[in-house]
């Protein structure tokens, strides 16, 4: 290549800023996403310590698959792969039926009939996903607890006498009546967008040709909003095999195992091998979802298409049942949101867990200094370094990973929208996507394999704070990113290249234009991670220790350990910092004054 | 002042060729136009100019100084090309006063506060937005927020103008006041300007030069009377002109030893000798340079009036002659019932000759 050629192309690619940008957003995303990948295969497929014990002759790091017998046809098989994935796909079936369900007829009521306080309503329905999914288990806990485990008996058997059986208290049942409680924010979120973008002239047409009401539903409606309801069903699928909180508190006391809960028990018995060989089947499980929902659906991913037209959607009339709508829609979302709060409050304000007598109150685990023997010698929440330092590393894991995931969704939507076209865009939105498809379990367990030793220019991150956020980060890439490039979208090509013209430099124009202008879609992925991983523990459990130890874990901890109390003094002050951040975060992004951008 | 030079340009998209060799010279200080449907490759050749995109091939020059070289290996990015570029959709950052958005390449530019202040109340003032410093683009109309990127783009005082279909979101009103603008500042402002169009009134009315392109080709280059009265082919003859052209296709005959060419209810005499091996030809007549007659006039052709569109200053008529269709504009308002008969001729001087095959002008 002769040197004209070679300063053309250089002048070329410092010409496009995405690209260069775009090849370093990919490099790194890779270095993140998928080596964890290839390790934990490769791993999968090797001898590790652990197995020395089994197989005597071999030397860590030879090719073996003893993993992969042990799991998939060995004598083992059933109490490691069998039983907790027809577990995990049992509880992944009912709760997504139970909660999109939910989810839709909710969206349903609240967007498009004449139910009354559908404001309240509609920010109440999210608020379960605001909370911790284990939220519900605790409080569950707290009220059908019986006497398996050893310590208190729940607040049902106060009140009743009656120790409810096993299969109330724990397992299948209440694993899937929590979680199904929790779910159903995510399909009401993701079901009331769709809704809200069905015009009602469409019905209307429908009503012209001489349909009934019932027919409208049946063949226009449902239709038109299937595509929404299948990757509804299929992202709520996918969360609730990753997610370990729920089954850990209500299966673990009575060896009932899910994927997730397995994945953890063999880690933590530091049997990565087989732990690796289940992470891979649940990935394996994610994808083949995805690709199922992609083959069934086909190219109609959505028929839903914004023209930025106005439109009407007209309510429907309830009529008498208007009353009867509302009241059922108040009492659930109180039985869901307020009681479990509710439940919280009143069982860290006990002396003596089980009871619930008024002699009995104390503020104790909110304030005192552990002095009282029942405290386990443990100082109340306000008093004690331990939570407060696990408050302020949840909250710093919270705000760091909001500020690099917005920075990092800003700068991928840019050199995704910007290379449209080119295949590194592509590529580039591929990868950012990728983290999806792992459970959140099988993440976690990824990159213990990959960071606990050091990885070539990285140091051994186990037991950091650093690896915390860097986990965090990626694993809501595909979310931060999403809006990135939703964002991106909306700046038309021009705005930019008319800076270009007048000489403003490529920093000075992300500075000055791209990203005030992106500012509302920032602070809106911002907030969403800031939520998810002030909540987050099924990504964390594996990769947490006393020395980096956040709120989440600490919950954990103190619940094995049946300090109840603490438990849910923890939980509600974690839920409380939650909702007053993303009330704080949108009046922020709200009153910011960027009412000049309305016609720009 | 600065001359534009562009040799050899071509730029494909995949398989299409957006732009195929294109050599084009703008004087420096003209106003040159380049006109063409849409598709033909005007707005390519103009972002090519500002850098906005990369041709395949050739060479772009301003001045003395090279900005694009695919041979020498040179892309001087569209930061350091100094030249001013309007929008068709002005590109006003909307999160920005009026005065921000003026200002900000110039503070960029590290101009002082002093300098940059005079370049903003001067711009200002040539638009008439003196008053409105403090306005977000959204709290300005069509035609103001047209004006604002116009004074973003005096303050740069570069000495290259681009402007991509500047009027073309505007209604007709304010179209011709901007029109009459634009043509206000080029002379003030003395700089080279290029100015893509799909619109022939702007075209004729603004420029010196005028570039008719088609299909990434350029079909014909000259000053706007030239396009008008002497197309260089049947595409600029058909493009040009409103109402369009009028058709004649007909035969070289030769009767009495004078060349003719018949198109069966015509017959156009032909001046000179006639020297292509091609038989076959098309005569272009403007429907204002038809000769006619509300009363019967010996050797001129009878048609009969088909349709009267009144435009106020003028009146489009479309008649017939046999079953060949004329079209003709009368400057004056015409009121008439239609069938009624009309008289017609043709000057020799007010023709023009294509052959039928090349598309090319015989000029004859």
């Amino acid at each position: 290549m002769s040197k004209s050629q070679l300063t053309y192309f250089y002048y070329k690619l410092v010409n496009r800023p995405h690209l260069v940008l775009g090849s370093v957003c990919l490099l790194i995303l890779g270095f993140l996403v998928l080596t964890p990948l290839l390790e934990i295969i490769k791993d999968s497929l090797s001898v590790q310590s652990y197995d020395i014990a089994y197989l005597p002759e071999a030397d860590i790091g030879e090719f073996t698959l003893f993993h992969y017998e042990r799991v998939f046809t060995g004598p083992l098989s059933k109490a490691l792969l069998i039983n907790p994935l027809l577990n995990s796909i049992g509880i992944g079936i009912c709760v997504t039926l139970i909660g999109v369900s939910i989810g839709t007829i909710l969206a349903w009521l609240i967007v498009r009939t004449n139910i009354r306080y559908k404001g309240v309503f509609g920010t109440l329905a999210v608020v379960p996903y605001m909370m911790p999914s284990w939220v519900l288990a605790l409080a569950w806990l707290s009220l059908f607890k019986n006497d398996r485990i050893g310590g208190a008996e729940g607040i049902f058997t106060y009140f009743f006498g009656i120790l409810p059986p096993n299969w109330i208290s724990y397992g299948f049942f209440p694993i899937v009546v929590c979680l199904s409680l929790h779910y159903y924010a995510y399909g009401y979120l993701l079901m009331s967008g769709a809704l809200a973008s069905v015009d009602s002239e469409l019905e209307d047409a429908g009503a012209i040709c001489g349909m009934n009401r019932r027919q409208r539903m049946l063949r226009i409606t449902i239709p038109l909003l299937l595509p929404a309801l299948g990757s509804a069903i299929v992202l709520t699928f996918i969360r609730i095999l990753g997610t370990f909180g729920t089954p850990a508190l209500l299966g673990l006391p009575v060896r009932f195992y899910t994927f997730s809960t397995q994945i953890y028990a063999s880690l933590n018995a530091s049997n990565n091998g087989d732990a690796y060989v289940l992470a891979l089947v649940l990935i394996a499980t994610a994808i083949t979802c995805i690709w199922i929902n992609g083959r069934v659906l086909g190219v109609r991913k959505s028929f839903v298409t914004l023209t930025g037209k106005g439109f009407r959607s007209r309510e429907i009339d309830l009529g008498a049942w208007r009353w009867v709508a509302t009241s059922g829609v108040a009492l659930f979302l109180a039985a869901t949101v307020f009681l479990p709060l509710m439940i919280l409050l009143w069982e860290s304000l006990l002396i003596v867990p089980g009871d619930y007598h008024l002699e009995n109150f104390t503020l104790e685990y909110w304030i005192g200094d552990g002095s009282i023997d029942e405290t386990y010698g443990e100082p109340g929440v306000f008093q004690s370094d331990n939570i407060l330092s696990s408050l302020w590393n949840s909250i710093k894991l919270g705000l760091s990973a909001a500020f690099f995931n917005g920075i990092i969704g800003l700068l991928v939507g840019y050199a995704v929208v910007r290379g449209r076209g080119h295949l590194l865009s592509k590529w580039l939105e591929g990868v950012a996507f990728a983290p999806y498809i792992f459970p959140s379990i099988a993440f976690g367990a990824i990159y213990i394999g990959m960071f606990s030793t050091s990885w070539g220019p990285v140091p051994a991150l186990y037991g950091t704070f650093t690896i915390l956020v860097l986990i965090t980060v990626v694993k809501n890439l595909p979310f931060t990113s999403r809006t990135g490039i939703a964002a991106m979208l909306q700046i038309d090509k021009s705005i930019e290249e008319t800076a270009r013209v007048q000489g403003i430099r490529w920093i000075k124009r992300m500075v000055r234009i791209v990203i005030p202008l992106s500012f509302s879609g920032l602070v809106s992925g911002m907030l969403l991670t800031f939520i998810t991983a002030m909540r987050e523990l099924s990504l964390i459990i594996l990769l947490i220790s006393p020395s980096n130890m956040v709120l989440t874990g600490l919950l954990f901890n103190y619940n094995e350990q049946d300090m109840s109390q603490h438990a849910g003094a923890v939980t509600l002050l974690l839920t409380v910092i939650i909702i007053t951040g993303s009330i704080l975060a949108r009046m922020v992004s709200g009153g910011f004054g960027l009412s000049a951008l309305k016609n720009g | 002042m600065e001359q534009i030079k562009l040799r050899g340009i071509k730029k494909s998209y995949g398989k299409e060729m957006a732009v195929q060799d294109v050599d084009l010279t703008v004087n420096p200080g003209d106003f040159l136009t380049i006109l063409g449907p849409s598709g033909c490759g005007k707005t390519t050749l103009l972002r090519a100019i500002a850098g906005l995109e990369e041709p395949d091939e050739g060479e772009i020059q301003f001045g003395d100084r090279i900005v694009f070289s695919r041979k020498q290996g040179v892309i001087i990015p569209p930061e350091n090309r100094n030249v001013g570029f309007i929008f068709q959709s002005y590109a006003l950052w909307p999160h920005m006063t009026v005065e921000q958005n003026v200002t900000l390449a110039l503070k960029e530019k590290k101009l002082s506060s002093a300098e940059v202040e005079s370049r903003l109340k001067n711009s200002l003032e040539m638009v008439q937005l003196e008053t409105y410093r403090k306005r977000y683009p959204s709290e300005l109309s069509g035609g103001q927020q047209q004006r604002v990127a116009v004074s973003r783009l005096i303050a740069l005082q570069s000495k290259i103008l681009l402007m991509d279909e500047p009027l073309s979101n505007l209604d007709a009103k304010l179209r011709t006041e901007m029109r009459a603008e634009l043509k206000r500042l080029h002379r003030e402002l003395e700089a080279t300007t290029v100015y893509v169009t799909h619109d022939q009134t702007e075209a004729l009315t603004l420029s010196d030069i005028v570039v008719v392109m088609n299909k990434g080709l350029v079909m014909q280059s000259g000053t706007p009377y030239d396009i008008y009265h002497h197309p260089d082919n049947i595409f600029v003859a058909e493009f040009i002109g409103d109402p369009q052209n009028n058709f004649f296709k007909g035969q070289i005959v030769e009767k009495n030893g004078q060349l003719h060419l018949d198109c069966q209810e015509i017959v156009f005499p032909m001046k000179n000798r006639y020297s292509s091996n091609s038989r076959k030809v098309i005569a272009t007549v403007r429907p204002e340079n038809i000769n006619v007659s509300f009363q019967e006039q010996k050797d001129w052709f009878k048609v009969t009036l088909k349709s009267v569109q009144p435009t106020g200053a003028n009146t489009i008529l479309q008649v017939k002659l046999g079953t060949t269709k004329i079209t003709l504009l009368q400057p004056e308002f015409i009121r008439m019932k239609l069938g009624e008969p009309l008289w017609v001729s043709f000057d020799p001087e007010s023709l023009n000759f294509f052959d039928e095959e090349t598309g090319k002008n015989l000029h004859l």
